[in-house]
């Protein structure tokens, strides 16, 4: 059986349609209900969403891939996206990233063998003032240290 | 003591909510607005003086105006929550803090134009802040300051939230368009421009969250009370993010025409212990460097950085203390650069890429003689060359980095190692 929506998507997807005169207005507030639901954008659900909203999955595949923040391939539990960008790096961002690559076992774009944690680079999350910054699934942490990390490490369940 | 415009229910707590909000006199603008002709409320814009707060500086109220009213047309209002230049954090502060004074200028803006649908386009990291605009966007609902018949004035007006999902360009206003219609972000060739034919080929405003949240001020006050603070040509207030080794990093909220070394002394406190100044990047990180030396003379208005050779930008200050490679600096915007180029122009699809190649050479050691004038020849090439301005941001800080700081990218080449290991 091919790719559905759930019944709560596909509710948030006909709100989400009143809100705009075109269905393709709607494109990346549906990409964000999909990935809610499936955890990445894979080829079936692009599949799925060019049914959905009368596009071709060519254009919904060239959207997906301009967007950092829809995920081409599936992510551990906790997704780690630290910061790189000056501020961040005047702060000493390259020597978080270095630990948590290290104490990981992985390098940039991976995940661990577990399926916990994947490990990524992001540019700027506007923390600038309060950097090393990084990003856990949706929640900011901010004025990190290698040790503060390590914390956050043992807090993830 | 200077009235605070932005920043006054800052340290109020739970101002995001709309009862505490309105207990601060938070709303009371629309009344007023709604006894006035949208065209006075323009002109009352206008009157003020106020340029928009996204990085170009372009007056609020003249944009409005370009808004032609008879097309038949819907006219949209895209408020720009999309802050991702490095070094800027000004609108998040809002956005967490104040929600609320940024729908209540946003109606105020829409009212003034004839919009009666709003969208607000916020970056997709921005998670607190999206559940804050959420809340308070349905908060206003509730209390009839959104909806049908806005207290009763006979004024409707939408407001939706529009997630963006990782992409720096979408804050360039017609990326913005462009992702919100559901495509890739890739900013369109103007004119025509988005007043006359925007978003879904309607006339668009697209203002900052900044610009938006400064309006119930002006129109509660007037434009005269708004005059009095900062410069005759840069008045009002202006919010300023400072980042790096400073004491007191942070949101300032500080009258145009301050000079630059108050902010960075009194407001961030100064330097880290034991730490020296060598650069301040005034404006975000796409404008060029200001020396130490120059530092100590800007005042912080359009007018006195264009005249230093810079520019006042989103207001994101980044400051490099001595200890700090300015290759590495500008290696690491390099890559920014590249990493969020849309790829449409090819000078600034390749130019971006190949100096973020030549300076990562330079940065590991291997650069060559040549180099530095390769890079500032490419700078040039991008310069003016594409449809939006990105190129521009990385071509700026290459010229004047190297420029002010041609030494150390002298030293980078001759000795194939770094000044500050």
């Amino acid at each position: 059986m091919s790719l559905q929506f759930s019944e709560t998507s596909e509710q948030r997807i006909e709100e989400t349609l009143k809100r705009y005169p075109t269905k393709q207005a709607a494109l990346l507030p549906v990409f964000w209900i999909a990935q809610e639901q499936f955890g990445w954008i894979s080829q079936e659900t692009i599949e799925l969403i060019a049914r959905r909203l009368d596009l071709s999955p060519a254009h919904i595949y060239g959207v997906a891939t301009f967007y950092t923040m829809l995920l081409k391939k599936p992510a551990g539990k906790y997704h780690l996206q630290v910061c790189r960008t000056l501020p961040c790096a005047l702060m000493g961002c390259d020597s978080l990233i270095g630990y948590l690559k290290e104490r990981l076992g992985i390098e940039e774009g991976e995940t661990t063998d577990d399926k916990k944690f994947t490990l990524t680079t992001v540019e700027c999350l506007a923390s600038c003032g309060t950097g090393p910054a990084m990003m856990v699934n949706e929640k900011y942490y901010e004025n990190l240290t290698c040790e503060r990390a390590e914390e956050i490490l043992k807090e993830l369940k | 003591m200077m009235d605070l415009v932005l920043t006054k229910n800052f340290t109020t707590p739970n101002a995001y909510q709309v009862e505490v909000y309105e207990k601060t006199g938070g709303y009371q603008s629309l009344r007023k607005a709604f006894g006035m002709k949208p065209t006075e409320v323009i002109e009352e814009v206008k009157k003020s003086g106020l340029r928009g707060r996204g990085g170009a500086g372009f007056p609020a109220g003249m944009k409005w105006g370009f808004v032609p009213q008879n097309t038949g047309k819907p006219i949209y209002l895209c408020i720009n929550a999309d802050e991702s230049e490095p070094g800027t954090f000004k609108d998040r502060a809002i956005l967490e803090k104040d929600p609320h004074r940024l729908i209540e200028g946003s109606i105020l803006c829409s009212y003034a134009i004839g919009c009666h649908t709003a969208y607000l386009y916020i970056r997709g990291e921005f998670d607190l802040p999206r559940r804050r605009l959420e809340e308070a966007i349905q908060e206003a609902y509730q209390k009839g300051y959104l909806g049908k018949n806005i207290l009763g004035a006979g004024y409707n007006l939408d407001l939706y939230l529009h997630r963006g999902a990782g992409a720096y360009i979408c804050g360039e206003e017609t990326a913005l368009l462009e992702s919100l219609e559901g495509k890739r972000g890739y900013p369109r060739i103007k004119p025509p421009f988005p007043a006359v034919q925007g978003l879904f080929g309607c006339p668009t405003v697209i203002n900052n969250v900044e610009t938006l949240s400064a309006l119930p001020y002006i129109i509660e006050r007037g434009a005269e009370a708004y005059k009095k603070i900062g410069t005759e040509k840069s008045p009002g207030t202006k919010l300023f993010s400072v980042c790096g080794p400073v004491k007191k990093p942070g949101v300032y909220e500080v009258p145009l025409g301050l000079p630059l070394r108050t902010l960075l002394r009194e407001q961030a406190g100064g330097l880290q212990d034991g730490k020296v100044l060598k650069a301040v990047v005034p404006g975000g990180s796409s404008v060029p460097v200001l020396t130490a030396q120059e530092v100590e003379q800007v005042n912080l208005d359009y007018e006195s950085l264009q005249a230093a050779g810079s520019l006042l930008g989103s207001g994101g200050f980044i400051v490099i203390d001595e200890g700090y490679c300015m290759v590495r600096a500008l290696t690491n915007l390099a890559h920014f650069y590249s990493h969020e180029s849309c790829g449409q122009c090819s000078p600034c699809r390749e130019g971006t890429g190949w100096s973020y190649q030549i300076l990562k050479r330079m940065e590991a050691g291997r650069g060559e003689e040549r180099d530095i004038d390769l890079l500032l020849d490419i700078g040039r090439k991008m310069s003016g060359a594409t449809i939006c301005v990105l190129a521009d941001a990385l071509a700026m800080p290459i010229a004047s980095y190297i420029a002010k700081f041609r030494h150390e990218f002298e030293y980078h080449v001759r000795e194939k190692k770094c000044l500050f290991p």
